[in-house]
C-alpha cells in the first residue's frame, strides 16, 4: 500500500524524523511511505536517516510529484520490519501498581534491571548484580502505604524544631545531653549504613521496598543532622564513644543477611530505641531535646513497622526464618557477651538527664526512670517478637538476650 | 607459525570502543564454533602492510585502504577481494556546505575561496569532495584554497573529529564552505553545530561507499567462507547479537561490492594520494 507524509517546511535537522518514523509504525513491510516536504535538505537528509534506519528507498522517476500542499515529492520509502523485529521478544516487567498478588513477581530476572516495574522490556539487557531479588525475603504489602506515609511525613530540621528556644540547664546536665546527643549519633549512623547497603543490593522490581529504604536512610541523616545540633547548641564538642558501643553496633554492618540484619537492626534495635525516644520526649530537660525525640521516635516507628511487616510475612511462607532470627539474637549475643554494653557514660547521663539536677532526690526518681525505661524497651521487644510468632517464653528469653547497648 | 585453526583479522583502533566490539565478534563467532582473534593496528598503511606480510587473514578497511590494498596487491602480483560490508556503508553521499546567508549559489562561486575539509586521507570529508570539485572544473588548492583539519591521520576519517572541526571553521567564518558526509550535515545540524537553517547544502556528490572486510589470496577458504557465512547470518531481529550491530553501526551485513568505490579511485588517481606509499611499499617489497 502507498501512504503519504507531508512534512511542509519541517526538516529531519528540526525534528522532521518523528513524522517519518510515525508515518512509518503502523505499515507492513513493503508499504511505501511518499514523504513530501519543503525544507531544502529534506532529500539528504532522508538518504543518511534511512540508511542509518536500514530502510530502502526507492529511486525517483517521471515528474515531480506535490502534495495538495504543493510541497515536492521527495523520497518513496520502503516500510521495513526492523523496529517490529527489535521488540519481538519484549517483555512486561509485571505490573506498576502492586494490587493483586501476581504483579509483584516472586523472583524478577536479573535483566530486568533498572526497568521500571511494569515497562516492557527489550530483549537482550544486560544482567544485573541485585541479589536481593526474592519476594518472601523482601516484601511487605504495606511499604507502599508506609512509603507514603514517610513522604508526607518528612520535616525540615530547620523550621520543625525551634532551635532558639530559650532554656538553662546545669552544666552537667547540659554535659549528660551532649553524651546522650553522641550516642544517639552514632547508633543512627549503623541505622542510615544498614538499609544503605541493602538497598543497593536490592532487585528495582520491588519498588516500593526500595522506596522505603531509600527514605528510611534519608530519615536516619536528618536525625544524625539534629542529634548534632542539639549536642552543639551550647558546647563546641560531642561527647565519648566506647569500643564496646562500637562493637556492638558492628554487629549489626556485619550481617550480610537482609532478613536477619533488618531483624536486628528494626525490630530489636530500633524498637528499643523507639522507648529511649519516647524517654527522652518525656524526660528531656529542655525544649529542643524534647522537640528533636518527638520527631526522630516518629520516623523511626515507621522503620520498625516495616521490618516487623516484612519479616512477618517471610515468616509465614518460610518456617524456617523463626529458628534462624532466634540464633541471630543468640550468636550476637554471644559475639558481645564480653563486652561492656552500654557505655557507663551513657546510662550514667540518662540517669542525670531524667534528674535534671543533682539532688539525691531527684537522682533516685532519674535511676527508677531509666530502670522503668530499660523495663518498657524488654515489654517493647517480647510484644515485637510474639507478633512475630515466638512463644512467650521464647520472646521473654530472646530479649534478655538483646544487647546492653540498646541498638 | 600462526595456527590456521583461527581465524585473525585486522582492524584499526580509531576509538576505544573498537576493543568492545571485536570481543562481542569473538564471542559470537565462539558461540558459533569459528576460532576468531583479532590485532589491532594504529593506522590503516601500517595494517595494509601486515595484511600483505600475512600476518592476518580478513582486514577491516576503509575505503582509501581497500584501494591501497587493492594497489599493493597488483603491484605485487597478488590479489584481493571485498567479501562484506555494512548495509550502512553503501550508497554514502558527502555535500559541500556553506552559510545559508552567503551569496554561492553553485560550486563555481568557490573559485578563490577558502573551503574547509577534514583529515588529509578521509575519503568521505576531503577525497571525494575535492574530487567533485575537480570534476566540475575547480583544481583544490590552485582554483580555491584547501583548508585541512587533519585530525588523526592514518585513520582515514573514521574519527569525526575532522568534519567537526570543519564544520565549526564554517560557522565562524574562517572559511566559506565545509565538506562532510551526508549523515554528520543532519548529525550536526540536530546537535547545534551547526544549527537548522544555518547552512545551505551547494552540492552534493555521487553515491559511493565505504568499509569492508578485505582478503588477500591465499586466504584461509573455509575459515573465511564459514566468518562470512556467519556475518550474513546475524539478524537484527536476534536480541543476542543487536547491541553488537548497534555498536559497529548497522542493522545487516551485505556481500561486499567493489564498484562503489569509483568515484574514490578516480580522486586518488587525479590527486595520486598514494604515490609515496606505494612507491615506499614498493622498495620495502624490492
Amino acid at each position: 500500500m502507498i501512504h503519504e507524509l507531508d512534512l511542509g517546511t519541517l526538516g529531519l535537522d528540526r525534528g522532521g524524523h518523528l513524522l517519518v518514523q510515525r508515518g512509518l509504525a503502523p505499515l507492513s513491510p513493503g508499504d511505501r511511505l511518499r514523504v513530501y516536504g519543503a525544507d531544502p535538505h529534506l532529500h539528504v537528509h532522508l538518504g543518511a536517516w534511512t540508511r542509518a534506519h536500514g530502510l530502502a528507498v526507492e529511486p525517483l522517476e517521471g515528474p515531480v510529484g506535490r502534495s495538495n500542499n504543493g510541497a515536492p515529492l521527495v523520497a518513496v520509502i520502503v516500510a521495513g520490519d526492523l523496529v517490529r523485529r527489535r521488540w519481538a521478544g519484549a517483555e512486561r516487567t509485571g505490573s506498576a501498581q502492586a494490587v493483586a498478588e501476581s504483579d509483584v513477581v516472586e523472583r524478577p530476572p536479573s535483566h530486568w534491571g533498572l526497568a521500571a516495574r511494569g515497562a516492557r522490556i527489550e530483549a537482550g539487557a544486560p544482567s544485573f548484580e541485585f541479589t536481593l531479588s526474592d519476594k518472601a525475603v523482601v516484601w511487605a504489602d504495606e511499604a507502599a502505604r508506609l512509603y507514603a506515609q514517610a513522604a508526607a511525613a518528612q520535616w525540615d530540621p530547620e523550621t520543625a524544631i525551634d532551635w532558639g528556644a530559650e532554656f538553662t540547664l546545669p552544666v552537667e546536665v547540659e554535659d549528660a545531653v551532649v553524651q546522650v546527643m553522641t550516642y544517639l549519633i552514632e547508633n543512627e549512623t549503623a541505622a542510615l549504613i544498614v538499609p544503605a547497603r541493602f538497598l543497593g543490593r536490592l532487585h528495582p522490581h520491588f519498588r516500593e521496598v526500595m522506596q522505603l529504604l531509600a527514605i528510611q536512610a534519608a530519615d536516619e541523616a536528618r536525625h544524625i543532622e539534629v542529634f548534632t545540633r542539639r549536642a552543639l547548641l551550647r558546647r563546641s564538642e560531642l561527647g565519648l564513644s566506647t569500643s564496646g558501643g562500637q562493637a556492638s553496633l558492628k554487629t549489626l554492618l556485619d550481617e550480610p543477611d537482609f532478613a536477619l540484619a533488618s531483624f536486628l537492626l528494626s525490630v530489636l534495635g530500633e524498637g528499643s530505641f523507639l522507648s529511649l525516644l519516647w524517654f527522652l520526649r518525656e524526660h528531656g530537660p529542655d525544649p529542643v531535646t524534647r522537640a528533636v525525640a518527638t520527631l526522630t521516635a516518629q520516623d523511626e516507628a515507621r522503620h520498625v513497622a516495616f521490618g516487623l511487616a516484612h519479616l512477618k510475612r517471610h515468616a509465614s511462607l518460610d518456617p524456617g526464618l523463626r529458628p534462624r532470627l532466634a540464633q541471630a539474637i543468640e550468636r550476637r549475643h554471644s559475639t558481645l557477651e564480653h563486652t561492656s554494653g552500654l557505655n557507663e557514660e551513657v546510662f550514667d547521663a540518662l540517669v542525670l538527664l531524667a534528674a535534671g539536677s543533682w539532688a539525691p532526690d531527684a537522682i533516685a526518681r532519674g535511676y527508677e526512670s531509666v530502670g522503668r525505661l530499660k523495663q518498657e524497651m524488654d515489654e517493647g521487644r517480647r510484644l515485637r517478637l510474639e507478633r512475630l510468632g515466638f512463644a512467650p517464653v521464647e520472646a521473654a528469653s530472646l530479649s534478655a538476650m538483646h544487647t546492653r547497648n540498646f541498638m | 607459525m600462526r595456527k590456521q585453526q583461527t581465524l585473525v583479522l585486522g582492524a584499526v583502533a580509531y576509538d576505544p570502543k573498537v576493543v568492545t566490539i571485536w570481543n562481542g565478534f569473538r564471542d559470537y563467532f565462539a558461540e558459533r564454533e569459528l576460532a576468531f582473534d583479532y590485532m589491532l593496528f594504529s593506522n590503516y598503511e601500517t595494517q595494509v602492510e601486515a595484511h600483505l606480510a600475512g600476518y592476518f587473514d580478513v582486514a577491516w578497511n576503509s575505503p582509501l585502504a581497500w584501494i591501497e590494498a587493492q594497489r599493493a596487491s597488483r603491484k605485487l602480483r597478488r590479489s584481493c577481494s571485498a567479501i562484506a560490508m555494512r548495509d550502512t556503508d553503501q550508497n554514502l553521499t558527502s555535500v559541500i556546505v556553506v552559510q545559508a546567508a552567503s551569496p554561492f549559489r553553485e560550486i563555481g562561486d568557490l573559485r578563490g575561496k577558502r573551503v574547509a575539509v577534514g583529515a588529509s586521507d578521509s575519503p568521505q570529508a576531503t577525497l571525494i569532495p575535492l574530487e567533485h570539485f575537480a570534476a566540475h572544473g575547480l583544481r583544490p588548492g590552485v582554483d580555491f584554497e584547501v583548508v585541512r583539519h587533519d585530525l588523526l591521520v592514518g585513520l582515514h576519517g573514521d574519527h569525526i573529529g575532522g568534519e567537526r572541526e570543519a564544520a565549526r571553521a564554517l560557522m565562524s567564518g574562517s572559511v566559506d564552505a565545509a565538506c562532510m558526509i551526508d549523515g554528520n550535515h543532519l548529525l550536526f545540524g540536530q546537535e547545534g553545530t551547526m544549527p537548522a537553517g544555518s547552512t545551505r547544502v551547494l552540492a552534493q556528490t555521487d553515491r559511493y561507499d565505504h568499509c569492508n572486510f578485505t582478503i588477500l589470496d591465499g586466504a584461509p577458504t573455509r575459515l573465511v567462507e564459514r566468518f562470512e557465512a556467519l556475518l550474513l547470518a546475524m539478524d537484527y531481529g536476534d536480541p543476542a547479537v543487536r547491541p553488537l550491530m548497534d555498536l559497529e553501526g548497522l542493522k545487516a551485513w551485505r556481500p561486499g561490492r567493489v564498484e562503489g568505490y569509483a568515484l574514490l579511485e578516480r580522486a586518488v588517481d587525479r590527486f595520486e594520494t598514494l604515490a609515496p606509499w606505494l612507491a615506499e611499499l614498493n622498495s620495502g617489497a624490492a
